[in-house]
């Protein structure tokens, strides 16, 4: 009979929670959102790591619920049973100093519900964090900059930034991704709740994580890590494609930037000025590492690490006047006659 | 016993040239006035970094809003930060420990009365260079003033590459100099409680409050220490060409890290160790009962400080510790949720039995154990590293932390002031107001603190100051901003409460609440050097034997 009442309160529990995180799903989802908006939930993972930390999380809310409607229960009613009533002045109730018993009960009680507890999260540690690395896993290095991200593929010999693309890993053909992360300045964090938890990318302090997306599609997330002025807009974007997209984005990014005969005026002036100090365009003299790669700048679909959709206008503001789309970033207003202007934008969509 | 004390004549209260007043109360040594001075200019700055919330809460009422630039709000979320725990918590729970200490255990004063007054007096100038920067530093790379690196100050942001001009440097010397105060502090209460006892007054039968501030101090010492060292080291790179947390010279911003936190998490326990004992203070008085286990409750709270100085990494389990040391972390940061689960469950025995008065002191113990029993759970679930790898820097971790000392340390805070508040004023607070800031804060803070938790879960990382639209953010965002607000209206009717009720409400006498330590036996507010006549205590409870000598105490313990 306990039994039964047990496990149907532990089923009244779980119901509980799963509504719980089933309303808050549904409260991103009623919100008005483009068609394509991903979501950032932790509890809709689409990846190993993601999935068996939520799988982690309901064990241990389930059991931090049981516990609160315990105690809670306990307040409540002691709350409630023990108030002061109107024939009470005066009257002292029986003074009761202490138990050894009781106090042995909640002792030993709290401390088996822990080892379960750590039982049960050391395994899932384990089992992310010294998962051992497959052959034929794509190899990317993420670099952490003020305040964008820049994606090494040193097996490809792709260079990217702001946004990642992996291919999906199949079941009966994983290709999970592992990242090393670095940093070139401060402490990032590289957070993409669907998919992975975060792991910081840290000066002088290589971190490495992985993900094995189950789905295709763009994952989001962001700089979990405070990195100075502009941490808000340090923007996060995996696209999960198809092995057979990926192989073709492979393809497409590892060739040397476009040569466009109509783009040469806006190719001098990027070259003529600081521009090029910063960015790389392969084949071109430009080769600067202190901003993004901007050698395949148009098969992105975001700028500035996806603080503006990489439009015309956009791409047009952001090289007039950074602080107008991200104040605080470091690449600083280029004060470029509109003629110049025009013709690096013009110069910068040519690069696909 | 002290039933006979004589009072002394009240000298203070004699009407004098406010000059003199003002003088009187800079120079003091006094362990009440410095207690009071504490609490005074905790109140200051709790005032100044709440405002710093509500504009940090304007700014992320909705996504894309500009209402304070980005420079800003990093400077007002890390100034926030660092005043409420500095300049906020600690002084005002020094100020009570002052206040009370010698009160409860039967001395006349703290046992180094003029390193109290310096000690208060360093902590205070440290809240001052901490505002200063206002004026007188110049933060990150086009930020102006104050300091922006967050409470933490992680490195290498801390470094002059990163934090060039002078707020960092007011940051480091702020809590240098507040540091050593509390360092002072800290060795003042350790003295004062293992050798001013009056007689009869073994450890044993020490008010829990004393044994808790005891614990505190002796954790204040093991923890400023390193934050302090950490503070030197990070001068000497700053201005001496050290390297110690210069990575671009090879330093390492994880050792930051763990001085930092090593530091971090003690001081959560030194923050809520002081509330601990409001509770057991409060809770018996108007359960009408003595604590429940007191000798548990003092074996729990020594063993909560010892377990909680080698759980601090658990605020660096996304730093990339491997699987061992996240393990262990793990393993002690849950281990350390027993001793506390033991201390909830004691107070509710002590209510279990007992005739509950719900006075306002009552109403916020009652919020107190409620909101920490919460806190404590999410504590948990973050304990579980892989859990806290997705919520570690997000909203819910600022919800979790906000929890403990909002919805834990400043409603204990605020049952503290409405239980003490006739000792040292002689006068009640109002209980009509009293309630009103009770209902108005609590609304307020479950409304914003219970909801904040979800933006996290759904991946909004702290300390951004703004966010795009279509994350399910919004919303959330927007509610939580309000509830801010009624918090806010619920402070404004708690500081009128102390205000009116210094001038208007009704007289205390001694022994308000017909409670049983040695504070209550003396006239409020107490006299210069407090008992006339040392009193002799024969159990834990004094007052009690007094008023039931046919049933005294003495007669179980």
């Amino acid at each position: 009979m306990s039994t039964l009442r047990k496990s149907s309160t532990v089923r009244v529990l779980a119901q509980t929670i799963s509504l719980f995180v089933w309303s808050t799903v549904m409260g991103w989802a009623s919100e008005p959102k483009g068609l394509s908006s991903p979501g950032t939930n932790i509890f809709a993972p689409a990846s190993t790591p993601a999935k068996s930390i939520a799988d982690l999380s309901i064990f241990v809310l389930v059991i931090t619920g049981i516990i609160f409607v315990v105690v809670f229960t306990l307040l409540a009613y002691s709350v409630v049973k023990f108030r002061a009533r109107a024939g009470d002045v005066g009257r002292e109730p029986a003074q009761v100093y202490g138990s050894t018993q009781i106090e042995l009960a909640w002792t030993i009680i709290p401390i088996l519900i822990v080892v379960v507890m750590f039982l049960a999260t050391a395994r899932v540690i384990h089992a992310i964090q010294d998962a051992p690395e497959l052959e034929g896993a794509v190899e990317v290095t993420a670099i952490g900059h003020q305040f964008w991200w820049e994606f090494r593929y040193p097996k490809l010999g792709i260079v990217t930034a702001n946004e990642l693309h992996i291919p999906v890993s199949e079941p009966n053909h994983p290709t999970p991704t592992f990242l090393q992360l670095l940093s070139a300045d401060t402490d990032h964090s590289f957070w993409v709740p669907e998919l992975a938890g975060k792991t910081d990318l840290i000066p002088n302090h290589p971190n490495r994580m992985w993900m094995d997306p189950q789905r295709t599609g763009v994952f989001l997330g962001q700089c979990a890590q405070y990195c100075g002025t502009q941490h808000a807009k340090m923007l996060l974007r995996v696209s999960v494609d198809a092995p057979g997209d990926f192989a073709a984005w492979v393809r497409s990014q590892q060739g040397l930037a476009v040569e466009d005969q109509g783009a040469a005026a806006g190719k001098r002036v990027f070259e003529s000025n600081a521009c090029m100090n910063c960015h790389t365009v392969a084949g071109t003299v430009a080769d600067g590492r202190f901003g993004p790669d901007l050698t395949h700048l148009m098969s992105r679909s975001t700028i500035a690490a996806g603080a503006a959709n990489n439009t015309h206008d956009n791409l047009r503001l952001w090289i007039q006047d950074p602080s107008r789309i991200k104040p605080g970033s470091l690449m600083p207003a280029m004060q470029l006659s509109d003629p110049d202007l025009d013709a690096v934008v013009h110069y910068m969509e040519t690069l696909h | 016993m002290s039933s006979n004390a004589i009072t002394i004549p009240d000298t203070e209260t004699q009407a004098r040239p406010w000059v003199d007043e003002l003088h009187l109360w800079v120079t003091t040594v006094d362990h009440k006035r410095l207690g009071i001075l504490y609490i005074l200019s905790a109140l200051l700055f709790l005032a100044i970094g709440g405002v710093e919330a509500l504009i940090i809460r304007v700014q992320l009422m909705r996504s894309h809003n500009d209402f304070v630039s980005p420079e800003v709000f990093n400077r007002m979320f890390t100034m926030h930060g660092t005043t409420m725990i500095f300049f906020v918590a600690m002084p005002i729970l020094f100020g009570f420990a002052n206040y009370l200490v010698p009160l409860m255990i039967g001395a006349r004063d703290m046992a180094f009365p003029r390193l109290n007054a310096f000690s208060f007096w360093l902590s205070f100038l440290g809240a001052l260079l901490l505002y200063f920067s206002f004026i007188g530093g110049s933060g990150l790379y086009g930020a102006g003033s104050a300091p922006d690196v967050g409470w933490w100050a992680y490195a290498p942001l801390g470094a002059r590459a990163f934090s060039p001009g002078h707020s960092s440097d007011y940051w480091t010397l702020s809590l240098l100099v507040s540091g050593f105060g509390s360092i002072g502090t800290a060795i003042n209460i350790i003295a004062t409680i293992l050798c001013l006892r009056c007689p009869g007054m073994k450890m044993s039968r020490m008010p829990l409050l004393a044994w808790l501030n005891l614990v505190m101090a002796g954790m204040v010492l093991l923890a400023i220490t390193p934050l302090s060292a950490a503070q030197i080291m990070l001068l000497i790179d700053r201005y001496l060409g050290g390297h110690f947390f210069d990575t671009q010279a090879g330093g390492s911003a994880v050792l930051w890290m763990h001085f930092f936190w090593i530091f971090g998490h003690p001081e959560v326990y030194v923050l809520i160790i002081p509330c601990f004992a409001f509770m057991s203070e409060i809770i018996p008085v108007f359960s009408r009962k003595p604590i429940f286990g007191y000798p548990v409750m003092v074996a729990a709270t020594v063993c909560i400080a010892f377990v909680s100085m080698s759980v601090w990494a658990h605020h660096m389990f996304t730093v990339g510790m491997n699987s061992y040391a996240n393990s262990f972390f793990t393993l002690t940061t849950m281990a350390v949720g027993v001793p506390t689960g033991i201390k909830i469950f004691n107070w509710i025995g002590t209510m279990w039995g007992g005739r509950i008065q719900f006075k306002t002191p009552m109403l916020f113990s009652i919020g107190f154990l409620f909101q920490f029993l919460i806190a404590g759970l999410t504590g948990i679930m973050m304990a579980a590293s892989p859990f806290d790898w997705q919520l570690s820097l997000s909203y819910f971790v600022v919800a979790h932390f906000h929890y403990v000392i909002v919805g834990g340390i400043l409603f204990a805070l605020f049952g503290a002031f409405y239980y003490w508040y006739p000792k040292m004023t002689g006068r009640m607070l109002s209980e009509r107001l009293g309630k009103w800031h009770f209902w108005l804060f609590l609304i307020g803070f479950h409304m914003t603190f219970d909801v904040m938790h979800i933006p996290g879960i759904l991946g909004m990382p702290r300390r951004i100051y703004t966010y795009e639209p279509g994350r399910g953010w919004d919303t959330l965002n927007f509610i939580v901003t309000i509830g801010a607000f009624i918090q806010a209206v619920a402070i404004l009717v708690f500081l009128a409460n102390l205000v009116i009720s210094y001038f208007k409400g009704a007289r205390a006498g001694n022994d308000p609440w017909d409670a049983w330590t040695l504070e209550w036996s003396i006239s409020s507010p107490p006299p210069a050097y407090n008992f006339a006549i040392v009193p002799t205590v024969a159990s834990r409870r004094p007052l009690w034997d007094l008023k039931h000598p046919e049933d005294p105490d003495s007669r179980y313990e």
